[in-house]
């Protein structure tokens, strides 16, 4: 039982690497903090013990208004330290890059189901390469699960009804934990497998080596376009019942109601779960029926990376202009959220 | 602690000192603590109605078609009766306890029954109401059904669930008003009143012109909202 | 004076709270707030128990790595009734129903409670509350996790999640009873000369938590209901495939649960703030920065539930602001700290029990509150939460914390309450036994969830062995140091030396005017206060009783 131990885990990627630098300064302050306080009262316990029983009472002290704004001030701004610093890491890590690798996650008791654009499929096990931007997106077929990566720092809870996303930069090539952290049941804490990162020739390799039958994600997803009747309205020439649906994807729609939205993840989800949501100017609404509970979540990722592919837009959901759907008034996607802030200029990746 | 007088207590004072619990220094100490008392128990409903009018609030932003069809199927009518069924009670009520602070034990009998009529008149109604919905099939559950849209039946069913959740807790409290209205009345009528001690007949109304400002809110936000939609 | 005497002959005894009247039906029914306390304490010593027995079996499946002692489903169960007992049955009543009840009155010199019928009602409520969760545990137990979230919650567990609500609804009426009669108390019930800035420290927590108890609880109990509901007509309200939104549900139950974990020190926290200047023998240092701070506390905790919800799908807008309110928060909860060990500088410090328990309580709460810094601040909570390093956080605060304070506490008034000395050595071993097995316990859940663990894990990774091995052997020590005081106080109540009056030369009014046990309505005659709370530089002129 000793043998895999260490007191530091392992940072296999730029985003662990940014986290650890947090932590360890709020690690130092905790120190400091505590010792100071395990000291003044080891210190004062001793030093003013009570030597005799009948030894006369100290005189009373009622306060001191100076130390106590400094007492107030100084952890106060210590602590907007950490939430400034917190929030900008925070920000980082759930702003996908562009032009990341796509890769689609779908989580069900209990087990982690992982499709990748080229149509590879895999149970608990993500393979993944270093030196690129990877974004996951994440869906879930029931109940609440979250994603989770120790390695990359990386988690996210996956929320049925909606889709997630994380990303993360890998650097060091191994094999890492992945772990579901949302209670999600008996099989709880056996929702684990195992993120496989290789070197990029190897990934390569893998890639090309491993591919299945249905071919790729978007092939996939074509085929379900035509069988569940989609390209009978959504004809390519913009003519038919529906728009068309070649470069939507990552561009503003202008909406019947006058506004204008981002067609993102987000928005083509609810687009053929709740069609009347949004309703693209010109078009009327009652026509498309909703497809709620005839599409599986991986059903519905396939059509997604279809749709994308009919775009030249990036493919990961982007922060560029005005949000998009709201999948819930209380959540909303991480590409909506960011829309406001400037774009991160990325650092080139290390390898 | 009070002192005790010398001379023999006037009637006013026996009914004082019976009423008075020991832990009270003097009757206003009494009367200011439950009052005190019943402001914050209020405080506590306005919590607990206030997360359904959170829920309420949320999914009608959400759904706004949802909730627009699904305001059609309110009774404006008897929900506009009901309104004004309770406004009376409230006005009722403030004349019971105004009968009781002027020690008029015949007329706090009759302002009570007639808050006690006027209270059973609304829960008749809402029974009414709920029946209605329960003929339509609009009642949450396996028989729930929402024919006329069908695009839109998941999301009214979360309505119809919350206009049931919010106006169901609002008539529970109705009937607990409706119980304490009675025992205040048996109260009255075993002579425990004066003008020197009216505590629990004031309290009960405040309880009971809350549970009236309740609805107060609920009317607008389910039956009158998206009328015109 | 003999320490064997072992029955005091009745004609010589005063009349005191606990020999006023005799009988099953005069506890049962009794409006003395002192007895409500009694009958308080003894319940939930009892749910302790429970919840702690729950404790025990899941730290003794997590000694090996794989699930090998119980199966998935009762481990599952084990954390979820850990939670609900520990947090519903067991934290918030504590302080507040035992101590608060029982000293609060006499501190602001009141014959009792403003609403002692609604006092007694309160632990009735109590009590139904527990049978009908126990029920749920034993015909079959609960397993969604003290949360409940759905849709797990709602429409896939197999278990008695209704029936629990309902425990856990109505156990929740307790809690607002007992926060409107303090409230009502603190307003009303001062005894002359008595103003808000004379009132004991102990009264301004109580008069906190009272506040979150009746401001938050209702949202809880709503929520609740609706879960219940949901969960038989399946209307959809938190089901994402019938157009629910789960995390509505989120937003909606941590609004209440985080103020409550404020319910859940506060009152450690005014504890503290009566030990120590008592066992320093001088008043508190920043008395008005520590009353305002438990004010601060109660207002800032209703702003800041959504540090839950930070991985959980949540604008990063609102994340940030909630985030930002989190580190605001934690600066009153700081400066009391500082005004305690302030006080100690310069005093004139002894080691009772009730000190070391004091003390305990100041070095654990800073690193819980200094690890919660960790989770409000986004970017870090996206590694640790829902992980162990959560899990030893809040055990830091409440067990580290207010359980401490909660012990400390019972032993200080233990002479007031039982009117007998507890053994000093036996209770200063168990306070160093219960500081001991706690770091053991739960320092290496810290570094177990930096590592990755997940919390609710029946099974986890082999490299995480070591330090659960280390957690569970500090759980069995814990354990010991919580049974010896059910087993030296009951033998004190029974055999132990008769107490003074003011046994610690305590300030306060229940120490100076009161007997020990003080009779029935407290007081021969009201008090009349004229001076300021922990006046510890006048010696005391002698006088015993009222």
């Amino acid at each position: 039982m000793w043998s895999n131990f260490s007191f530091n885990p392992v940072a296999a990627s730029t985003g662990a690497v940014d986290y650890d630098q947090l932590w360890m300064f709020e690690v130092v302050i905790a120190v400091i903090m505590t010792v100071l306080i395990f000291l003044a009262v080891f210190v004062f316990a001793i030093k003013y013990r009570r030597r005799s029983p009948d030894e006369p009472p100290p005189k009373p002290i009622y306060g001191n208004l100076k130390l106590e704004i400094f007492w107030t001030v100084t952890p106060l701004l210590t602590m907007l330290v950490m939430f400034g610093w917190g929030a900008k890491l925070y920000y980082e890590a759930y702003t996908p890059p562009k032009d990341a690798l796509q890769l689609y996650v779908t989580a069900k008791q209990w087990m982690w189901k992982v499709q990748y654009p080229e149509g590879q499929r895999e149970i608990n096990e993500v393979h993944v390469p270093t030196g690129r931007d990877v974004a996951v997106t994440l869906a879930s077929e029931d109940v609440l699960h979250s994603f989770f990566i120790p390695a990359f720092r990386v988690k996210h809870d996956v929320v049925p009804g909606s889709f997630q996303h994380v990303w993360f930069h890998a650097t060091k090539p191994g094999r890492y934990h992945l772990f579901c952290a949302e209670y999600c049941g008996t099989d709880h804490s056996g929702m684990i497998g195992w993120i496989d990162v290789m070197t990029p020739l190897d990934y390569e390799n893998w890639v090309s080596g491993a591919g299945e039958g249905g071919g790729t994600m978007a092939q996939q997803g074509e085929r379900m376009f035509e069988q569940m009747g989609c390209s009978t309205c959504h004809l390519a020439n913009g003519t038919g019942r529906g728009p068309s649906l070649q470069n939507v994807y990552g561009h503003p729609v202008q909406l019947d109601d006058g506004r204008t939205v981002l067609a993102d993840e987000a928005f083509i989800r609810e687009a053929i779960l709740y069609p009347n949501a949004k309703v693209v100017r010109g078009y009327k609404r009652d026509i498309m029926p909703n497809f709620q509970g005839q599409i599986s979540e991986e059903g519905l990722l396939q059509l997604l990376v279809y749709i994308k592919s009919l775009s030249a837009a990036p493919q990961t959901p982007s922060p560029a202009v005005k949000p998009g759907v709201k999948t819930s008034l209380l959540s909303y996607p991480k590409a909506a959220s960011t829309a406001l802030m400037a774009p991160v200029a990325r650092k080139a990746p290390q390898q | 602690m009070a002192d005790s007088t010398t001379t023999a207590p006037s009637q006013g004072e026996l009914e004082h000192a019976s009423a008075l619990q020991h832990q009270f220094d003097d009757p206003l100490q009494q009367y200011d603590s439950s009052t005190l008392g019943m402001w914050t128990f209020l405080l506590t409903e306005i919590m607990f109605f206030g997360g359904m009018f959170g829920a309420y609030t949320i999914y009608r932003y959400k759904y706004p078609e949802a909730f627009a069809s699904t305001s059609h199927y309110m009774d404006l009518t008897l929900g506009a009766i009901n309104t004004a069924v309770l406004i009376c009670s409230s006005f009722t009520m403030a004349l019971a306890v105004r009968a009781a602070q002027l020690g008029r034990k015949r007329a706090i009998i009759g302002f009570l029954l007639g808050t006690l009529a006027l209270g059973t008149v609304f829960l008749v109604i809402k029974g009414v109401e709920y029946h209605e919905k329960y003929v339509e099939h609009h009642i949450p559950g396996p028989s729930f059904s929402y024919p006329e849209h069908p695009e839109y039946a998941h999301t009214a069913q979360i309505l119809f669930f919350l206009y049931f959740a919010m106006t169901g807790m609002h008539a529970i409290h109705m009937i607990v008003g409706v119980g304490l209205l009675t025992t205040l009345l048996v109260m009255t009528i075993r002579n425990r009143f004066s003008a020197n001690f009216y505590t629990p007949v004031e309290m009960i109304g405040l309880y009971w012109h809350f549970v009236d400002i309740v609805w107060i809110f609920l009317f607008p936000l389910l039956y009158l909202i998206g009328q015109h939609a | 004076m003999s320490t064997t005497v072992l029955e005091q002959p009745r004609v010589h005894e005063p009349v005191n709270y606990l020999n006023a009247d005799y009988g099953w039906k005069s506890w049962l029914f009794t409006h003395d707030h002192k007895r409500i306390a009694l009958l308080y304490l003894f319940s939930i010593t009892a749910l302790f128990f429970v919840g702690g027995f729950f404790a025990l079996l899941m730290r003794l499946e997590l000694l090996t790595p794989p699930g090998d002692l119980v199966s998935s489903d009762t481990y599952n169960k084990l954390f979820t009734m850990h939670g609900i007992i520990m947090v519903f049955f067991f934290l918030v009543p504590s302080i507040p129903a035992t101590l608060g009840n029982f000293c609060l009155p006499m501190m602001l010199g009141a014959r009792d409670l403003a609403f002692p019928r609604i006092n007694l009602l309160s632990w009735y409520i109590y009590i139904a509350g527990a049978i009908i969760t126990l029920s749920a545990v034993i015909s079959g137990g609960v397993d969604t996790g003290w949360t409940f979230y759905p849709p797990f919650s709602t429409t896939y567990s197999q278990t008695h999640v209704v029936l629990t609500a309902v425990g856990v609804f109505v156990s929740g009426f307790s809690s607002i009873l007992t926060g409107l009669n303090f409230i009502v108390t603190v307003h009303k019930m001062r005894a002359p000369g008595m103003t808000f800035m004379r009132m004991p420290l102990f009264v301004w927590s109580m008069y906190a938590t009272s506040i979150i108890q009746v401001l938050g609880t209702p949202v809880i109990a709503i929520t609740l209901l609706l879960i219940g509901f949901e969960r038989i007509l399946h209307a959809g309200i938190f089901d994402p495939k019938l157009g629910g939104d789960p995390i509505l549900f989120q937003h909606l139950f941590w609004f209440y649960s985080h103020p409550a974990v404020y319910i859940m020190i506060l009152p450690g926290m005014g504890v503290i703030s009566e030990l120590v200047p008592c066992f320093s023998r001088k008043r508190i240092f920043g008395y008005e920065f520590v009353a305002f701070s438990s004010l601060a506390i109660a207002v800032f905790g209703f702003l800041v539930w959504g540090h839950h919800l930070f991985v959980a799908g949540q604008s990063m807008y609102a994340g940030m602001i909630f985030s930002f309110l989190s580190m605001v928060v934690a600066v009153p909860s700081a400066i009391k700290v500082f005004n305690w060990t302030a006080t100690m500088y310069q005093g004139s410090v002894s080691y009772e029990t009730p000190m070391l328990y004091a003390f305990g309580f100041i070095g654990l709460f800073t690193i819980g509150g200094l690890t919660g810094l960790f989770l409000a601040s986004m970017g870090l909570d996206i590694h640790l939460t829902d992980t162990y390093f959560v899990i030893a956080h809040f055990h830091y605060v409440m067990v580290g914390g207010m359980v401490m304070a909660y012990m400390g506490g019972i032993h200080f008034w233990w002479p007031k309450i039982s009117g007998r000395l507890y053994p000093e050595n036996w209770g200063r071993f168990a306070a160093l036994v219960v500081f001991v097995g706690f770091n053991l316990t739960f320092f290496p859940q810290f570094i177990l969830g930096y590592h990755g663990m997940p919390r609710r894990y029946h099974a986890y990774a082999p490299e995480f062995q070591v330090l659960n091995v280390l957690s569970s052997a500090g759980a069995s020590i814990l354990g010991l140091g919580y049974i010896m005081p059910i087993i030296y106080l009951t033998w004190s109540w029974f055999r132990g030396p008769i107490a003074p009056p003011n046994p610690w030369d305590a300030r306060g009014l229940e120490w100076e005017r009161a007997p020990s046990p003080p009779p029935t309505f407290n007081f021969e005659t009201t008090p009349i206060v004229t001076e300021e709370a922990y006046n510890y530089a006048n010696e005391m002129e002698a006088h015993v009783g009222g």
